[in-house]
């Protein structure tokens, strides 16, 4: 009780702190009562109490005498994430393993929503360099914050540290709280922009053979094509499409199965409590938080949209009776597979006999692909504008 | 004023990603999906006589 009562006369416990216990219980209790992403935000949860806690052992303290004592949570995000991004790209090798590309080779032109979605990114870049007149968000945190818009917790993290964002801790959770939002968010945004006729357009699946020789070489082609394009996507894509590599290749089940689910768990694990290793009190509760929050909605909804209206824009270009169903569109965005369930749902809504699922499931992995592909051109655009600024 | 100066070139910046972004995105996309349609023509496996013509008829 006298350490207590001392960390509040030193200084060292704050309002702010207890604010943080309460925001890692809110965490907490949507991951479990509400099943929302629950392997990430129960241990961003958990890890936003305990590295509140006044002179918490997990985190690097000075120690009177001894000196700095290093805390797990802040070695694990040195060496984990700081170091290489490590922890966010190895997830990737289990992302790419779990993913099968098959509904997307059958039908390739679905690789252009992918593309299409990934609009509310850039916008949000705008939004946010224009609030950063105001906000204190650099053009490099404006761009880490756009990149809530992928969609894709990883890349987020990965982007967010390359550019050294003091908005990480809100970025990760901002980027997962929306995934795990999408069932709510998306029918939303879908419906501000389609009529029920059109939500009602039924689209024929007649999935063409994808040969086992396309499957093995699609993984590595993308990384190349990616590569030479936007260098810097390569660790991103690469991860992503080593893992799918490893899941197509069939010499190699027992990794791929490995992938699927030993290490994806392992990383997960870590990656949420280290990420947690950046919610201090200090620099998370502030309403730039809050703001990251409401920008970060503002990509989801935008991504949604593009690809609505990208669906539509190529439904002008199409006969009668090959028209696609414009809510295939916002399929594009990376969160996989939620957005092609919410798809297929809608469908069903405007019409019991209308199943978009497969398409929705190509347009989503496309979406997957996408969206690291924009993280790496991002990675690659940004620092030549920073230093010409 | 200063501040102002940043905030209009930092815009000018976002509005150049914006456009080299998306262009990117829709170049390595479309640079995929031609990959993906010739890989898919070389690979498809080959039909039989029999089949061409059940599909003729």
């Amino acid at each position: 009780m006298d350490f207590f009562l001392q960390s509040f006369k030193d200084g060292n416990f704050s309002w702010q702190m207890l604010l943080m216990w309460v925001i890692g219980g809110l965490l907490i209790y949507l991951a479990i009562a509400k099943k929302l992403e629950p392997a990430l935000l129960l241990p961003i949860g958990f890890g936003a109490i305990l590295i509140n806690i006044p002179l918490s052992g997990a985190v690097t303290q000075n120690m009177a005498g001894i000196g700095e004592v290093v805390g797990i949570l802040d070695w694990l995000f040195d060496k984990g994430i700081n170091a290489s991004e490590a922890l966010p790209l190895l997830l990737f090798i289990g992302i790419g393993a779990m993913i099968d590309f098959g509904p997307l080779l059958s039908n390739p032109k679905l690789l252009f929503f992918g593309a299409a979605a990934q609009i509310g990114i850039f916008l949000t870049i705008i939004v946010a360099s224009i609030l950063g007149g105001v906000f204190n968000f650099s053009l490099a945190d404006a761009a880490a914050i756009g990149i809530i818009g992928a969609a894709d917790g990883p890349t987020s993290i990965l982007v967010a540290n390359v550019f050294k964002s003091s908005f990480m801790g809100a970025i990760a959770v901002a980027a997962y709280s929306y995934m795990a939002l999408v069932p709510i968010i998306q029918p939303a945004a879908i419906k501000l922009v389609t009529t029920k006729k059109e939500r009602a357009i039924k689209m024929a699946y007649n999935p063409k053979a994808v040969s086992r020789t396309t499957k093995i070489l699609f993984p590595i082609l993308v990384t190349i094509v990616a590569g030479l394009i936007a260098p810097a996507s390569v660790a991103l894509v690469g991860m992503l499409m080593f893992g799918n590599l490893i899941r197509e290749c069939g010499v190699l089940d027992t990794l791929s199965d490995s992938a699927q689910k030993v290490l994806a768990n392992l990383i997960t694990l870590l990656l949420g409590i280290t990420i947690a290793s950046t919610m201090k009190a200090s620099q998370f509760v502030k309403i730039e938080t809050l703001l990251i929050m409401c920008l970060g909605l503002f990509a989801f909804i935008i991504d949604s949209i593009g690809g609505v209206l990208f669906a539509k824009l190529i439904n002008l270009f199409l006969p009668s009776g090959k028209k696609i169903n414009p809510m295939v569109g916002a399929a594009g965005i990376s969160a996989f597979p939620m957005s092609a369930r919410v798809i297929q749902r809608l469908g069903l809504e405007a019409d019991p006999k209308n199943h978009l699922l497969m398409h929705a499931v190509g347009a989503n992995v496309s979406g997957q692909i996408a969206s690291v592909v924009a993280g790496g051109i991002i990675l690659s655009i940004v620092p030549g504008l920073l230093a010409a600024l | 004023m200063k501040l102002m100066l940043n905030a209009t070139s930092n815009i000018a910046a976002t509005l150049e990603i914006l456009w080299k972004g998306m262009l990117g995105i829709f170049i390595v996309m479309g640079v995929i999906y031609l990959a993906v349609v010739i890989l898919n023509k070389v690979t498809a496996p080959r039909k039989s006589k029999e089949e061409e013509n059940k599909e003729n008829d």
